[in-house]
């Protein structure tokens, strides 16, 4: 049984908190980044792609027992910290409560701006294509 | 023509700190550092000067131009062609009715290629541009040959940034009509030299349009003495407001085109029969124009222009070298764009690293660059990159800034390899 979206973002939170550098916050991210684990260079096509001015996102989904398990990729490393943390909190949830979560962890752990609008890097039209996804997904099963 | 920028060694003096306290906005904290402020390319900050005049203007002046009986309706009037007069003298334009007021470079681009192309480009006519224009100075012309069935031509860049004179030369034929190039590239910081494309492509017969977004702050320029036949340029840039620019034009050209927008001020007489339009410049300025816009303009024009030109480039060529010396030293760094006459802009990449990434722990540090690809995909494209992290210098950035980019770029290294 996976913890629920709340409680992975609750995690992470208590994670962050232990930060009070930005350099450590950043390098963890990196670190992050670093280990995500690469989306299967099948999926790095232009369907995958979410385009973004600054960085590109490559997002695959897989949907089993009315759960989403993602997968992905970015040509940024801070861009790809950011996504092992969405995939931490959305990747195998029910796909309704992956539609409807919010991600209120986001601006808890100060990392707001890189999900602004504004920002461009893609991120944005990720969460957005991974909450389509699985209202589909949910919608038709 | 531009004024000659003084060689590194010039010794003029530059009073940079007694210049930064009229920046307001430089004594500010960002993410608990001093603001570096290194994103003048994208805008640059504004003088106390600009910032009061806007202020005045909103408390004391505010009225709506050209049409008023009344007192404030007719300073503010004065006061806005007492703007355009400021500005026609600061760039020698023969005549303040050739300097129209609008919302931009890209703005001024559009009326040339909209109202100019489409009386001039006939089927097969040629336009060139270059590969280091921005999106702006490149989609106008890509949309209007379209439209007239004309054809797009691209001067190359060679690796060091530098546009391929030989090729233009080539480029230049009969069907050649308007050749729309930038003077200052704000991606590569290459000052381009336009006297020769201008004189080339008159001689060929064909108009010249300079994009002078990225030069009009880093110089002071004479359309005259360079002979465009069109000059544009943004106002924010140039330490002025955002949402208002300049299109110079020569006027037998302006006079011949048709207006590029309906409405308000550009008209002489509305009939249901027909329209007869005003003459330059409100030909071209259909409805309530920026007011504020101009008139913070010329105040940043005039504050501008009472600082010593000579010292100011050369203290800028002095932050160029200084700054390209000491990023150059980080292992892995590489600058794109290595010209041999630049303006203080620097481009760069490190070896392994996303622009996008560096950019962010530049952030983190105070230190305010562009990443990305600056609005010049087909340039990134050239140089087979995602884009550039591009630290762009305005008058008053000083050595202590280079210092503080170069120490972030060096963490944001350390942090990232």
């Amino acid at each position: 049984m996976n913890a629920s979206v709340d409680a992975v973002q609750d995690a992470v939170i208590e994670e962050f908190g232990l930060f009070d550098q930005w350099m450590d916050k950043y390098e963890y991210l990196i670190d992050l980044g670093r280990k995500l684990p690469l989306i299967d260079p099948a999926y790095k096509d232009a369907d995958h792609l979410v385009p973004g001015c600054q960085s590109q996102v490559w997002l695959h989904a897989e949907a089993e027992d009315g759960r989403v398990e993602f997968t992905a990729d970015s040509d940024a490393v801070i861009t790809k910290g950011i996504i092992a943390l969405l995939i931490r909190v959305l990747s195998g949830q029910k796909a309704g409560d992956i539609a409807k979560a919010d991600l209120y962890f986001i601006d808890r752990i100060g990392l707001k701006e890189h999900l602004s609008p504004t920002r461009s890097n893609g991120l944005v039209s990720m969460v957005n294509r991974m909450r389509n996804i699985s209202a589909e997904y949910a919608a038709a099963t | 023509m531009q004024q000659a920028i003084a060689p590194a060694t010039k010794t003029t003096h530059f009073d940079v700190e007694r210049v930064r306290a009229y920046f307001p906005i430089l004594s500010r904290e960002v993410n608990g550092c001093p603001l570096v402020y290194l994103d003048n390319g994208a805008t640059a900050q504004k003088p106390r000067q600009v910032i009061e005049t806007v202020d005045r203007y909103y408390r004391d002046q505010n009225a709506n131009i050209h049409r008023g009986v009344h007192h404030l309706s007719q300073r503010a009037t004065s006061a806005y062609e007492a703007a355009r007069e400021t500005v026609a003298a600061w760039i020698n334009a023969p005549a303040s009715h050739q300097v129209l007021f609008n919302r931009g470079t890209t703005d001024g681009i559009n009326l040339v290629a909209s109202s100019w192309g489409r009386t001039n480009l006939r089927p097969g006519d040629e336009v060139i541009v270059s590969t280091m224009e921005h999106h702006s100075n490149i989609v106008p012309w890509q949309m209007i040959c379209e439209e007239r069935e004309a054809k797009l031509r691209v001067i190359p860049v060679s690796d060091k940034g530098e546009l391929d004179m030989a090729a233009y030369a080539d480029l230049l034929g009969e069907r050649t009509r308007l050749v729309a190039v930038t003077h200052v590239s704000n991606t590569l910081g290459t000052v381009n030299p336009v006297r020769e494309i201008i004189d080339q492509a008159h001689a060929a017969g064909a108009r010249v349009l300079l994009d002078g977004a990225q030069a009009l702050p880093h110089m002071r320029i004479d359309v005259q003495a360079l002979g465009a036949d069109f000059y544009a340029f943004s106002g924010h840039k140039l330490f002025g407001p955002t949402g208002v620019g300049i299109l110079y034009g020569r006027e037998e050209l302006l006079d011949a085109m048709p207006p590029y927008q309906g409405g308000g001020d550009m008209i002489e007489r509305v009939t249901f029969e027909k329209t007869t339009y005003n003459t330059l410049p409100h030909k071209f300025e259909a409805g309530t124009p920026n007011i504020v816009g101009g008139i913070g303009l010329a105040a940043a024009v005039d504050y501008v222009a009472a600082l010593d030109q000579e010292a100011l480039a050369a203290h800028e060529q002095d932050l160029l070298h200084y700054a390209t010396g000491a990023l150059e030293s980080i292992p892995g760094l590489g600058i794109v764009g290595t010209a041999a006459r630049k303006a203080s802009v620097i481009s760069f990449n490190i070896a392994g690293q996303h622009p996008f990434d560096v950019g962010t722990l530049l952030d983190q540090q105070g230190v305010a660059v562009r990443t990305g690809h600056h609005c010049t995909q087909p340039l990134m494209d050239r140089y087979g990159i995602p884009g550039t992290v591009r630290a762009s210098f305005a008058f008053y950035n000083n050595r202590a800034d280079v210092d503080a980019l170069v120490d972030a770029t060096r963490r944001a290294v350390d942090m990232l390899s």
